[in-house]
């Protein structure tokens, strides 16, 4: 890194783009946040880390104090140009980390998120589904299958998850580009619906809840 | 990783707060970059590349987000860097732009 000059790795985009947008892609230890993001990633997916105090202060703010306990924050990221004006990032972190300036930094102005679960421990999903609630941002869940895993009905997931009945939840494999994509619009097909109200159904039907649009069509085949 | 407070010269915030993790930054080609901090001309030296996001100038230069705001923020007072302005929201409503995102990730499939 230090001989090698830096923009010679630098994989730059084109000027024509002009919007940027964020995903996040969460979810408990080794769940395959990285795997997920390396799948989709055009570029080497990107790192980056901040050292906070367990306060969640950035640690120069606290020179002279370096007895202070602090964690490293740590995400990677990668990058989707979608079309010649747009491109899209995925953040992907633990996100338990409620308070630090990064989380916030990635909060901030992202479309949404999506949850990656393992069926062997989906309880260790609530944590980040509290933090993603907290901050108001919509998501999705997305089950990463681990081989061995327990194969649960959807029915099933969605209880021990406790998912709200227009959460989108799917399947994917992390390590499969078509099917990580699949997932992701799973996500935004479902952040879509929350933009356009319903059209209320003739005859005064239910308003909001069971939503008319299909809720699995992304979910991958196997 | 560098302290922080080494390359921002003790500060910890930007002087300006509008950069996020997916601004856009470019350099200015015809900047002279004497006088700048050995990190603010690796931030250059990158920059002169071509455009990149807040986050993935972090990421090359294996800094934390925090103190690569700062970098840039002074670099863009000093008129090195200029951040490519977002598209306000008037002009690319979220609906419009999940449509966008949606059809670019269902070409992808
Ligand atoms: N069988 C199988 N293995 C997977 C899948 N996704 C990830 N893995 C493996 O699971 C391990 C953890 O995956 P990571 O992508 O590193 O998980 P992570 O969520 O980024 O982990 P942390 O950053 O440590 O929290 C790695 O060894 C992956 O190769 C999957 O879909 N199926
Ligand atoms: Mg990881």
């Amino acid at each position: 890194m230090d001989s090698a000059l830096v923009s010679d790795q630098a994989a730059y985009l084109p000027a024509t783009v002009r919007v940027t947008a964020k995903i996040l892609v969460v979810g408990h230890f080794a769940v395959g946040k990285t795997t997920y993001v390396s799948s989709l990633s055009e570029i080497r997916p990107l790192r980056t880390e901040e050292t906070m105090t367990e306060a969640g202060a950035l640690t120069d703010d606290l020179r002279g104090t370096e007895d202070k306990t602090t964690t490293t924050v740590a995400m990677d990221f990668g990058r989707l140009t979608l079309s010649e004006s747009l491109v899209l990032y995925l953040f992907g972190t633990p996100g338990q980390q409620r308070f630090t300036r990064l989380w916030r930094d990635m909060t901030v102005g992202a479309l949404g998120a999506l949850v990656l679960a393992d069926t062997r421990r989906l309880e260790q999903s609530f944590p980040v589904m509290a933090v993603l609630e907290e901050h108001g941002l919509p998501y999705a869940v997305a089950v990463n299958h681990f081989e061995g895993a327990p194969r649960f009905a959807e029915p099933e997931v969605r209880e021990a998850l406790d998912l709200l009945p227009e959460t989108p939840l799917v399947t994917c494999d992390a390590r499969d580009r078509i099917s990580s994509t699949h997932a992701l619009i799973a996500l935004v097909q479902y952040l879509q619906a929350r933009q356009t109200p319903p059209a209320p159904f003739p005859g005064g039907g239910r308003v909001g809840g069971g939503l008319g649009y299909p809720l699995r069509s992304s979910a991958c085949p196997n | 990783m560098v302290r922080p407070y080494v390359v921002t010269d003790g500060r910890a915030y930007p002087t300006r707060n509008t950069f996020d993790l997916v601004t856009l930054v470019m350099a200015h080609p015809d900047r002279p970059l004497t006088g700048l901090s050995p990190e603010k001309r690796r931030v250059m030296e990158l920059c002169l590349g071509g455009a990149l996001s807040v986050a993935e100038v972090a990421g090359y230069l294996e800094l934390p987000v925090s103190v690569t705001k700062v970098l840039l923020s002074d670099l863009v007072d000093s008129g090195h860097i200029s951040a490519r302005a977002p598209i306000p929201p008037a002009e690319l409503p979220e609906v419009q732009l999940l449509q966008e995102v949606l059809d670019g990730l269902r070409a992808r499939l």
